[in-house]
């Protein structure tokens, strides 16, 4: 009823005003004029890391403009060095690839069999990670410190990459049985006829189509995991090669804290990847966190 | 062909299943069993052990780096009660998520609300400005804002003097008055693009033809706001808030960066508190302690649980009240 009487308004209003006077795009164009300024103070910050990145030491915080005078990209060649920002890069994406990949696909199919079929000790497996939500932990890094000891795997980096995927994943696996339970079983049932065993039926129609939950899973845990600073941080002690780019940097700092164009050029080597990558997919980003609120 | 029909016999024939014995049903779940196998292996190793070990270690008086270990009761407890940096690390954290959550949580909606605006042709490009800081890696932004608020010349105090609003500069990260106001600032920038997108997934819910509705009717914007809008996205607040209100208890990563604690402890929240104590400090001039560490883990965790169990029946109560309105 509300569309119907309000189509014709709109279209007399349209005739009776030049466009760009009607309320609501005139109320666009002041809330854009106040965005702008705000969003370039609030990514500030970054543009001021680039441009002190390309800083000599000397003038580092010398006026409050962005560009540089003569770009020093001697910066870029000690952060990488000195730093060793390469390797903490190799390592980052290593961990974060790895452990998101193994994340989402457990989680999938604990998620599948939990959301479809019903098996002696389901509710039990069920009960067990909604618990790790509610029940207090104590300090846990040093028990995950011995595990991956005891493993013999503290001198690679899967210590680090089966921690973190292993680390609570409740939220993805209840995504993933809730999403997989609302599926028609018309899809299974076909698919059985045409001979499909399992995995089949998992791999081929149940997968592809959980789509949606895999993007929501994937986006969440990146962010997780490429935040994550203590676990690596407490790994790593002993093994500076193992480093991911937070803990990397963090012991950079201590060792040449004056340096800090340096800093500043490895802050940027950092960042800037993880910013393109997400200026290029930031709608998968955006549909991956709202799915997450909306299921 | 053999399994296939097993398979289906699983998936359509419970009945069936009810009648057979145990042994039968175990097997007949095989393939879940061996599903649900790697994400429980997992968790196992790092997520359930851990916990209930952190539990086992909070009683003992144990360094956690050599294997002297003796088990000493509830006395890392009764110590921890009257341990003066642990209720102000206590107090701090809770002080944090208490000033930090609201004003985050305010600024997000009003952020959604505004970027949900269908007119708002540059809306995209706002919201991933706004979402930015959320990607970049926490230790690396602390350490990059302990450079940019400087007193010594950082562009913030530069800014400042430039538009004569200070003489001195402020040294944002070094007077205790000061800092932990500074890093709640940055937490909230480094994280608000996250419940924003919350917000907006949650406005986005609310059907158009209400609206439209509305302004038949004559309701203002301000009207739509508080009759519509609000009211609507009540039932995602909750878990917004939830979600939002652990996440400022864990700042681990940007308070260690930017202040390491200090200055003199004025930063030193939960998790930075337990990191000091467990290994004895940056310096490694104190002596680490994990089962005090783990004790003050698992003290903390009981808060933190009964907080999130409030919030629970806080959102139960909540959605009754609301069933009772409309039954009426």
């Amino acid at each position: 009823m509300a569309l119907a009487f309000s189509r014709p308004r709109r279209r007399t209003r349209a005739q009776a005003l030049p466009r760009r006077w009607s309320g609501s795009s005139r109320r666009a164009m002041i809330a854009s004029l106040i965005l702008i300024p705000i969003c370039l103070l609030w990514i500030y910050p970054f543009l001021w890391m680039i441009s002190a990145s390309l800083k000599p030491n000397a003038e580092f915080f010398q006026g409050t403009g962005l560009i540089p005078a003569s770009p020093q990209w001697s910066n870029y060649v000690r952060a990488w060095q000195n730093a060793r920002i390469g390797d903490y890069f190799f390592n980052s994406v290593i961990v974060t690839v790895s452990s998101v990949a193994i994340a989402t696909i457990t989680g999938a199919m604990i998620g599948y069999v939990l959301g479809r079929f019903s098996f002696p000790g389901k509710k039990l497996i069920m009960g067990l990670f909604v618990a790790t939500v509610f029940i207090p932990q104590g300090y846990t890094i040093i028990p995950v410190f011995e595990i991956v000891n005891r493993l013999g795997l503290a001198d690679t980096l899967w210590g680090v990459i089966l921690a973190e995927a292993g680390g609570v994943n409740v939220l993805s696996i209840l995504l993933f049985a809730g999403y997989f339970a609302q599926l028609p079983r018309e899809l299974e049932e076909a698919a059985q006829m045409d001979g499909a065993g399992f995995l089949r039926v998992f791999w081929s129609i149940m997968l592809p189509l959980s789509k949606p939950v895999i993007a929501s899973t994937i986006i969440l845990r990146f962010i997780t995991i490429w935040n994550s600073f203590l676990l690596p941080l407490v790994l790593t002690l002993s093994r500076p090669a193992l480093r991911t780019l937070a803990v990397g940097i963090y012991a950079f700092r201590g060792e040449y804290y004056v340096d800090w164009s340096g800093m500043a050029a490895a802050a940027t080597i950092s960042l800037l990847p993880v910013i393109i990558m997400f200026i290029l997919l930031q709608r998968y980003f955006v549909e991956g966190i709202s799915g997450a609120v909306k299921q | 062909m053999e399994t296939e029909l097993r398979v289906a016999r699983r998936i359509s024939a419970t009945k069936e299943r009810k009648k057979s014995s145990w042994v039968r049903q175990l097997w007949d779940g095989r393939w879940c069993y061996l599903f649900a196998a790697p994400a429980l292996i997992l968790a196992t190793m790092f997520t359930f052990y851990p916990i209930v070990s952190s539990w086992y270690f909070s009683l003992l008086q144990w360094s956690g780096f050599t294997a002297d270990k003796t088990f000493v009761g509830l006395a890392n407890y009764v110590e921890l009660v009257q341990d003066k940096y642990f209720w102000d690390a206590f107090l701090r954290s809770f002080q944090f998520m208490i000033v930090g959550v609201p004003i985050q949580l305010t600024l997000a909606l009003l952020v959604a609300i505004v970027l949900n605006d269908q007119a708002l042709k540059l809306s995209p490009l706002f919201r991933t400005m706004f979402f930015l800081p959320v990607v970049t890696t926490a230790a690396i932004v602390g350490m990059l804002m302990t450079l940019i608020l400087s007193p010594f010349n950082g562009p913030v105090n530069g800014v400042l003097r430039d538009l004569h609003l200070i003489t001195q500069p402020i040294d944002f990260l070094g007077s205790p008055q000061t800092t932990l106001w500074t890093v709640i600032a940055v937490y909230i920038w480094k994280w608000l693009g996250q419940p924003m997108i919350y917000w907006l997934a949650a406005l986005q819910t609310i059907p158009r033809e209400l609206y439209e509705a509305a302004k038949v009717d004559g309701a203002g914007w301000w009207r739509q706001l508080w009759s519509i809008t609000l009211p609507l996205i009540v039932p995602f607040a909750i878990v917004i808030i939830l979600v939002t209100a652990v996440g400022a208890l864990h700042v681990f990563p940007l308070i260690q960066t930017l202040t390491g604690g200090g200055p003199f402890f004025a930063t030193e929240v939960m998790e930075v508190y337990i990191y000091r104590v467990a290994f004895g400090g940056e310096t490694g001039m104190g002596t680490p302690r994990l089962g005090y560490a783990s004790a003050a883990g698992v003290f903390f965790g009981v808060a933190v649980m009964v907080l999130a169990l409030m919030q629970a029946w806080g959102a139960r109560s909540l959605r009754d009240f609301r069933s009772d309105l409309q039954s009426l």
